[in-house]
């Protein structure tokens, strides 16, 4: 079944066609990556995804919904979820209120009541809480749950900011390269996690990611990007030993 | 050291986290209720002042500390509370169809104060939405000197530069504005402000402010509404700010225009810097430099050889270095240092030096990006 599906997907910044007519579609439960060498538009279709951007042409579809002109906010709120390459977490916060934030898509507490801080405030901040050690202990984040974040160092953050984009029970997550920055071992745990997200969790994955051991190790299908356009499209092995998608990686 | 042993979730919901909080701040408070049966009338007129400067501080701190938007206006909100207060209770309004003027009673014109400055907060709020940093500045800037025109020449209301005297509120035979009852009147309007920011600040709407203060883009993609909350920062902001302008009001009896010029607003936002951004202790530390710093100063004159305590200009000398040694040395502000110190207290005799150091970043407000 399709979850998320991309029609002639195109946005041009002046002259520069960033994203020029991209097709595909994600089936429910599959981890579909994005691939290609630098410059070649995989976070811009992140960002035309999560509405950051405005499409100049195509249609985007998600659980049966179009959301090419959905409003920024209210993407998360429908099943979509994102981590950044240069991780955006709140610096000045705590991981525990981190999490919390991605929460908020869930929340429906009233202004008056919460300057008030009522009994339904106090449930439901409760219930948020649970939610939030789901997702630490899933993560293993127990023992940085009250740290700041710019006290934490990069690996730790990255987790932090994946489970802040599991905080809102997404029904897609877009990762925007898991393992940049990572150690070899991190990147090991990553790739369990991301496992682990596909098939515990039972939540699709959309990634953009450069270690090619990683992408062959948890894809299911990958679409190779070069200047906007589509190069290929397939399983890992398939694209790895496409001739075009060689020719744009080694040149020649 | 104290070790917190936390064996369920309410623990970190809680605003006392400890019983130290429940004992310290039952200690001040009873200070404070002590302290005007102590003190000279004209101390208990400055602990007065320094409630209705807490209280405006901690309306900023919302703005600028926890949702990151710089505001150099909200003199113009402290007006707006000011000129409401005394209208409503002074001449009132006079509506056409009814001879006499309705004039309002402390308990209704007190909180439309409020209500006022925050439509004017979500007035400059909405059009403040596509600027950050300096040119929210400029933004604020302007809209603080608009009010003040406004202020001066709207003269069958506000009565312009002949000013617009104030009227003392009685509740049967007891004064309100002035000394004692006034002074518990300001503590009692702080205490409740700074408990409905905490109750803000543990609560979604909170969270989302500082999620906005530190990154917009990501704040958006958990669902964060960027309009809606800075909207309500900014009316919840300039309400606080109208409420210590009513005070203020009151204060002096006699409102002009003059009271609440830019420099107005630029006191303001160094009691919020020097108090430390993202803290509501800040606003309170910072209400006591801006207030005790002139004070101390003058009272360090009698101290000094005649020929420099004569010397013109030395006050805001002074006051200009000291506060460039806060943003170099101290950029947390005074509640970072108040944090260093009761940390080398609680860890004695083991306190590291370099246990802050990491810290040492710039909030994104301060940068101005």
């Amino acid at each position: 079944m399709t979850l998320f599906k991309a029609e002639n997907l195109a946005i041009n910044f002046g002259g520069v066609k960033a994203v020029d007519g991209v097709n595909f579609d994600i089936k429910k439960g599959e981890c579909f990556t994005i691939i290609g060498p630098n410059g070649a538009g995989k976070t811009t279709i992140f960002n035309l995804i999560s509405r950051i951007y405005d499409s100049t042409d195509g249609k985007m579809t998600f659980d049966g919904k179009d959301i090419t002109n959905a409003a920024p906010h209210d993407i998360a709120g429908m099943g979509i979820a994102r981590t950044f390459q240069n991780i955006e977490l709140f610096e000045h916060a705590s991981v525990l209120q981190n999490l919390l934030v991605g929460r908020h898509c869930h929340s429906k507490t009233k202004l008056l009541s919460e300057l008030l801080f009522l009994p339904s405030v106090r449930r439901a901040e409760l219930a948020h809480r649970e939610k939030v050690e789901e997702i630490i202990g899933f993560l293993d984040l127990q023992h940085y749950r009250d740290s700041l974040i710019m006290n934490l160092p990069y690996g730790v953050r990255k987790v932090v900011e994946l489970g802040r984009a599991l905080c809102t029970e997404p029904k897609l997550i877009l990762l925007d390269e898991p393992s940049s920055g990572l150690n070899v071992e991190e990147t090991k745990d990553m790739s369990f996690w991301i496992e682990d997200i596909k098939r515990d969790l039972g939540i699709t994955v959309l990634m953009v990611e450069h270690d090619m051991g990683l992408v062959s190790e948890v894809s299911d299908r990958v679409l190779v990007l070069n200047y906007g356009r589509m190069l290929a499209y397939g399983t890992p092995q398939e694209v790895q030993s496409d001739p075009e998608v060689i020719k744009a990686y080694l040149g020649g | 050291m104290r070790f917190l042993f936390k064996t369920n979730y309410e623990q970190d919901i809680k605003i006392a986290k400890h019983s130290g909080y429940v004992w310290s701040y039952a200690a001040l408070l009873v200070i404070l209720l002590a302290v005007p049966y102590l003190l000279d009338d004209y101390y208990v007129g400055q602990m007065t002042q320094l409630f209705i400067m807490a209280i405006a501080g901690t309306g900023l701190m919302i703005l600028a500390g926890y949702t990151g938007l710089v505001s150099l206006g909200h003199a113009a909100f402290f007006g707006i509370g000011a000129y409401t207060e005394a209208v409503l209770s002074g001449n009132g309004v006079v509506l056409p169809f009814m001879d006499e003027p309705i004039i309002f009673s402390f308990f209704l014109s007190f909180p439309l104060a409020g209500v006022f400055a925050a439509i004017a907060g979500v007035a400059i709020g909405i059009p403040a939405l596509r600027l950050t940093g300096v040119y929210l500045a400029i933004a604020t800037f302007a809209f603080a000197i608009i009010v003040e025109e406004v202020l001066s020449r709207w003269e069958s209301v506000t009565n312009g530069y002949s000013g617009l005297l104030v009227e003392s509120i009685f509740l049967g035979d007891m004064e309100l504005t002035d000394g004692l009852p006034f002074y518990f009147l300001c503590l009692g309007v702080l205490i409740a402000v700074i408990l409905f920011s905490l109750n803000l600040l543990r609560s979604p709407t909170g969270r989302a402010m500082m999620a906005v203060r530190d990154s917009e883009i990501s704040a958006q993609s958990m669902g964060v509404n960027l309009a809606k909350t800075k909207t309500t920062a900014f009316a919840i902001s300039a309400g606080i700010t109208g409420l210590a302008g009513a005070l203020f009001g009151h204060k002096l009896g006699f409102l002009s225009p003059e009271s609440f010029t830019v420099l107005q607003s630029m006191e303001l936002l160094v009691l919020v810097i020097v108090g430390g951004l993202g803290s509501l202790h800040g606003a309170v530390f910072g209400a006591i430099f801006v207030l005790a710093l002139p004070q101390g100063l003058a009272i360090l004159k009698d101290f000094l050889p005649t020929a420099l305590a004569e010397q013109p200009g030395l006050e805001p000398l002074i006051f200009g270095l000291l506060l460039i040694f806060f943003i170099i040395f101290e950029p947390m502000g005074i509640y970072g240092r108040w944090l260093k110190v009761k940390l080398y207290f609680q860890m004695f005799p083991l306190y590291k030096k370099s246990t802050f150091k990491r810290q040492k970043s710039y909030m994104k407000s301060e940068r101005l990006k």
